[in-house]
C-alpha cells in the first residue's frame, strides 16, 4: 500500500515536470501578480510595505486556485482515475498523495519564492522570514480545500473556473490568519505565534476533512 | 514475432512462476440475476453467469447495453440494483487485489513515456511479475519505451495499456474493447497473452464488438 502511494505521488511530480505540468504556470502567475500590483498603487512605498503581506498572500492564493481544476480532471479524462480506484489503495490516500504533490509543485514553491518577491513589495527585511514561514504553514490548507473542488467538478469538462469560485470562500480564514501573522512581524500588539499556530491548526485540518471530502466526491461521481 | 516473443516472455515467467507460485488460487465469481440502474434507467435487468480459473466470458451486446457498466460492477464502483455479485475463493484477499482493469480509456498519462506509465501501473498494483521492459517487448514495442505516450498511434497506446497486464500478477482480467485500434497482428498477440493467461489459471472478461477469437470463450449477451 506504501508503494502504490509512492507511485502516485512520484508520477503526480514527474508529471508536473513536463511539459504543461502547471507547477511553474502557477509560479510565473504569482510573479505577475506580484509585479503588477505596485504599477496600480502608484509610487507609495509606505503602502506598498504596509500591505505588502497582504499581497503576497492573495497573489498566492490565486496562484495556487488557478491550477486546481487539473488535479482529478486529467487522471478522470484518460482513465487513471478507474485504474487508481481499481487498486488497493485507499481513495483517501491516493488523494492525499495527489494533494501532497500538488503542494510540493505549488504551494511550496510559492513560498519559497516569496522573500524575492517581497522585495518588488518593500517588505521590510525582518518581515520576509515571517511571510515565507506563513505560506508554508498555510498552503497545505489551499491544497487541500481546494481538492474537494477539483473532485467536485472532476467529470464537468470546462470546469474552468467553477473550482476557484467554488473554493475561494473557504479559504478565507487561512488568508485572515495568515495575513494576521505575516503583519504581527511588521509591528502591532499581537504577537506572531498566535495568529501562526492558528494557521498550522487550519492546515492539519483542511488535510484531514479536505482528502476524506475529496475521496467521497470522486465516489460519488458514479 | 510478436507471439513468439510473448510466447517465450510467457515461458520465462512460467519458469519463474513455478518457482513461487504455479498458478493461481481458485477463484469463483458469481452473478445472480443482477440488475443494473444508472440514473435512474434500467440497464439490464435478470443477469446470472458464473467464473471460475480459466474461463473466459465474451461479453457482446448492442452500445449502451451495460457492458462496460457491469465492468464497473465486477470493480466495485458501481452497485448492483438487485441481485448479488460475489468473488468467493479469495480468502481474505479484497477484491481490489485480484482484479486487472484496462477500460475503454488506456489509462495512460500522455506526457510520460510507455517505460513509466508501466512503472507507475507496477507500483500501483504490486504483485511485480515482468518488468516494464520485458512487458513492452512483449506487445511489440520495445523500441518506444522512452517516448512519451502522446507521441504513439492509438494502436500502439492500446498495446502500452494491454501491456500493463504483465507488469504485474492478478487473477481476473477485465478487458473493456481490448481491441480496440489494434492490426491484425497486434490482435493475435492478445489472443496470445489471454491464452497464456488462462493456462495459468486466470480467468477473463471481455467487453467486445468483433469476435474474442479466444478457444473456448463463452459469449454472454447482454439485452436484448
Amino acid at each position: 500500500m506504501r508503494r502504490a502511494f509512492f507511485a502516485i505521488l512520484r508520477r503526480d511530480l514527474a508529471l508536473a515536470t513536463r511539459a504543461g505540468g502547471g507547477g511553474e504556470l502557477a509560479l510565473v502567475f504569482f510573479l505577475t501578480l506580484v509585479v503588477l500590483v505596485p504599477f496600480a498603487l502608484g509610487p507609495d512605498l509606505n503602502l506598498l510595505s504596509r500591505i505588502g503581506p497582504a499581497i503576497l498572500w492573495l497573489g498566492a492564493l490565486l496562484a495556487t486556485l488557478i491550477g486546481l481544476d487539473r488535479l482529478f480532471q486529467g487522471d478522470e479524462e484518460d482513465g487513471s482515475l478507474d485504474l487508481i480506484r481499481a487498486s488497493v489503495l485507499p481513495l483517501e490516500l491516493a488523494v492525499l498523495a495527489k494533494g501532497l504533490a500538488h503542494w510540493l509543485t505549488t504551494g511550496l514553491p510559492l513560498a519559497l519564492c516569496a522573500p524575492l518577491l517581497g522585495l518588488l513589495v518593500a517588505l521590510p527585511a525582518e518581515a520576509m522570514l515571517p511571510v515565507a514561514a506563513t505560506l508554508l504553514a498555510g498552503t497545505p490548507a489551499l491544497s487541500f480545500i481546494g481538492a474537494t473542488g477539483a473532485a467536485l467538478t472532476a467529470s464537468l469538462k470546462r470546469g474552468g473556473l467553477i473550482v476557484p469560485v467554488l473554493v475561494a470562500p473557504l479559504t478565507v480564514p487561512v488568508l485572515i490568519f495568515g495575513v494576521s501573522a505575516s503583519n504581527s512581524a511588521l509591528g502591532g500588539t499581537i504577537p506572531f505565534l498566535t495568529p501562526f499556530l492558528i494557521l498550522c491548526a487550519l492546515s492539519l485540518a483542511a488535510i484531514v476533512i479536505g482528502t476524506i471530502a475529496a475521496a467521497a466526491a470522486l465516489r460519488q461521481a458514479d | 514475432m510478436h507471439e513468439s516473443c510473448a510466447a517465450s516472455l510467457f515461458g520465462l515467467r512460467n519458469n519463474v512462476l513455478t518457482l513461487r507460485h504455479t498458478s493461481f488460487p481458485s477463484l469463483a465469481l458469481t452473478a445472480e440475476t443482477v440488475t443494473c440502474r444508472r440514473g435512474g434507467r434500467l440497464v439490464f435487468e435478470g443477469l446470472s453467469f458464473s467464473l471460475g480459473n480459466g474461463e473466459a466470458i465474451a461479453l457482446t451486446g448492442r452500445n449502451g447495453a451495460g457492458k462496460s457498466s457491469l465492468i464497473a460492477m465486477i470493480c466495485g464502483r458501481l452497485l448492483p440494483a438487485e441481485g448479488s455479485l460475489r468473488i468467493d475463493g479469495a480468502g481474505d484477499v479484497p477484491l481490489p487485489e485480484l482484479i486487472h482493469l484496462v477500460g475503454h480509456r488506456d489509462g495512460l498519462k500522455t506526457a510520460l513515456s510507455a517505460g513509466e506509465n508501466l512503472a507507475f501501473a507496477q507500483g500501483l498494483l504490486g504483485e511485480a511479475a515482468a518488468s516494464p521492459e520485458e512487458a513492452l517487448t512483449a506487445v511489440g514495442l520495445a523500441h518506444v519505451a522512452a517516448l512519451p505516450v502522446g507521441y504513439l498511434s492509438a494502436g500502439q497506446r492500446r498495446r502500452v495499456a494491454l501491456a500493463r497486464l504483465l507488469v504485474s500478477r492478478r487473477p481476473l482480467w477485465l478487458l473493456d474493447e481490448p481491441a480496440s485500434a489494434l492490426d491484425a497482428s497486434a490482435q493475435q498477440m492478445l489472443i496470445g497473452l489471454m491464452q497464456a493467461h488462462l493456462v495459468q489459471g486466470g480467468a477473463i472478461i471481455a467487453a467486445t464488438h468483433g469476435p474474442l477469437g479466444l478457444d473456448g470463450a463463452r459469449e454472454l449477451r447482454i439485452g436484448l
